[in-house]
């Protein structure tokens, strides 16, 4: 039974710690920076994970090692299977475990979208055939096709995202984690590139960890941690973790405002269930309560 | 003004420029260039800028947007002009004091100013008409041979292609810089020429970081892609020479040997 539970995990940590080294003038080693410290997480096939963080909380750091790009200082991490602090699996690794970077200009390599998208699987040796056909579904699920003879320059924020997306995606990924990728982009770039990696996780079934400071784009998510000084501070379904406001408050996260107002709200007397995460779910919460008043009166 | 460089940038669409072989159009541009520098007639350049004008029409790129291109580098054409129209000596058609032109400073000038102009536009139409990955892959391709006396062909070929790409990114910041420079008082126009070549380093230093920080992020986007050189890539778009590849092959050659032959001979 707890070896079948162990298959599922497509990524999984035990006792994650990650030193930076921090060097002087010379190059001399002054010291260590601590941004990971024994961080166990699991994640199971096909689930939405969203981690949170303010700046400097470790969040990126856990992200770079999910995909080989940091090696665990202790502990270990698993994706699918396979240590990656091993040589030999570094390269299965990257490509089981897709990743999304920050900045939409910085991941882009190549000057028309449909080849940039056709890179990743250039890269693994994917017979020219079966590029075209990788390359036509991903720009499809992510909503760029027509844009495929396009030019990244010419494209929104959104849309380079939306395009880096694709780009991972096109290398068949089993789990892709996106290191802040609405950080950059406006409110309308932002909804777009939430909408994308919804249809991965709901459409795709593809293993999602969204690493973000907006908790609005975590709601959706199956399970939330917290990270605070390379610690998971709190984790849990979304609505077990929205409704420790001041907890969340004490780690300088910015909480959705439909939350923040529930909470003010019960404050002053109103009853209110925890956990309200959207403007949708106060709503009718508040017009339960309306129609109870009415009936009642 | 920094949106006029369009030097290096691909022009997005279809013609049959754009679909040739980027081999056929690189060694094409070679050919051009060398042509350039064999002529030394009028009738040599007339036929030159001919074709140039019938491969400009094939592309469909815009004659105004390939002539946006040019301005970068009046300031150039007009030292070269200037001093090959001034400092030529010969039979002299017109004196003031010490400045005189001459009929061979006047004919060289006008040869030379044609021949730059001509070398631009057939430089620029190249990466007009061809994606940096279609060139890179036909740089790779056409330059294999020199694998074997250790080139690392593929890597020169990846470098170049990602420095096109990041030309109208850079350009782009060194905008940004230079407004918020100036909405802090820094002052780009005015002073000698060494106050304005001092006044840009303020505006080198952070382009410098932050181009040093992509390069960072974008070696980190490529690994985690699975990137890992040349060695086992497969192709997207493999290049294959079809029937137009090699009529161009032979309409560049012919030109060729037209053109010399006029050129020099006539």
């Amino acid at each position: 039974m707890k070896l079948t539970r162990h298959m599922k995990n497509i990524i999984k940590t035990e006792q994650l710690k990650y030193d930076y080294v921090m060097r002087d003038e010379e190059g001399n080693e002054a010291g260590y920076y601590t941004a990971l410290d024994n961080v166990n997480l699991e994640v199971k096939q096909g689930d939405f994970i969203a981690i949170l963080g303010h700046n400097g909380s470790g969040k990126s750091t856990l992200a770079k090692h999910i995909n080989g790009i940091l090696f665990p200082t202790g502990g270990t991490v698993w994706v699918d299977g396979l240590d990656t602090s091993k040589e030999e699996n570094i390269w299965e690794v990257r490509q089981r475990a897709g990743m999304v970077f920050q900045n939409p200009d910085n991941q882009i390599i190549s000057q028309v979208v449909e080849e940039d998208v056709g890179f990743g699987p250039e890269n693994l040796g994917v017979p020219t055939e079966q590029i075209w056909e990788r390359v036509e579904e991903s720009l499809r699920v992510v909503g760029m096709y027509e844009y495929r003879k396009y030019s990244p320059n010419k494209l929104s924020g959104g849309q380079k995202q939306r395009v880096s997306i694709a780009g991972v995606l096109a290398m068949h990924p089993k789990c892709i984690v996106l290191d802040e990728p609405t950080a950059m982009l406006d409110p309308s770039g932002r909804k777009e590139v939430i909408r994308a990696v919804r249809a991965l996780n709901q459409v795709e079934g593809i293993t999602v960890l969204l690493i973000t400071h907006y908790m609005e784009e975590t709601v959706d998510a199956d399970r939330i941690y917290v990270m605070d000084q390379g610690h998971i501070a709190i984790q849990g379904t979304p609505k077990e973790v929205f409704s420790q406001v001041e907890e969340l408050k004490a780690l300088h996260m910015t909480l959705p405002q439909a939350t923040l107002l529930a909470d003010e709200l019960k404050k002053r007397g109103v009853v209110l269930p925890d956990g309200i995460l959207t403007i949708k779910e106060l709503l009718t919460e508040l017009e339960k309560l309306i129609n109870v008043h009415d009936t009642t009166a | 003004m920094i949106r006029d460089i369009t030097l290096g940038q691909y022009y997005q669409t279809d013609s049959v420029i754009h679909r040739l072989d980027p081999r056929v159009k690189l060694a094409g541009t070679i050919l051009f260039l060398i042509d350039l520098f064999l002529i030394n007639n009028v009738w040599g350049y007339l036929i030159a800028t001919a074709a140039l004008a019938t491969v400009i029409h094939l592309s469909k790129v815009p004659f105004k947007y390939i002539i946006r291109g040019l301005k970068s580098i009046i300031i150039l054409l007009m030292i070269t002009v200037i001093f090959n129209l001034f400092l030529t000596d010969g039979s002299v058609i017109f004196q003031i004091g010490f400045l005189k032109i001459t009929w061979e400073g006047l004919r060289t000038a006008v040869f030379m100013g044609w021949r730059l102009v001509m070398l631009i536009i057939g430089t620029s139409l190249m990466t007009f008409t061809t994606t940096p990955n279609q060139l890179t892959d036909g740089m790779e391709k056409g330059l294999r041979p020199l694998k074997y006396l250790k080139v690392p062909v593929h890597e020169v070929a990846m470098m170049m292609s990602i420095a096109l790409r990041f030309i109208p990114i850079l350009l782009e910041e060194t905008d940004k810089i230079m407004k918020a420079q100036q909405a802090r008082g820094a002052d780009f126009e005015s002073g000698s020429l060494l106050d304005r070549a001092k006044a840009l380093v303020p505006l080198l230093v952070p382009l410098f970081i932050s181009a040093f920080r992509r390069a960072n992020d974008l070696a980190l986007a490529m690994e985690a892609r699975c990137y890992r050189g040349g060695e086992g890539r497969t192709k997207m778009k493999p290049l294959v020479y079809n029937r137009t590849d090699r009529t161009a092959y032979l309409l560049i050659f012919a030109f060729m040997a037209v053109d010399i032959f006029v050129g020099r001979f006539f």
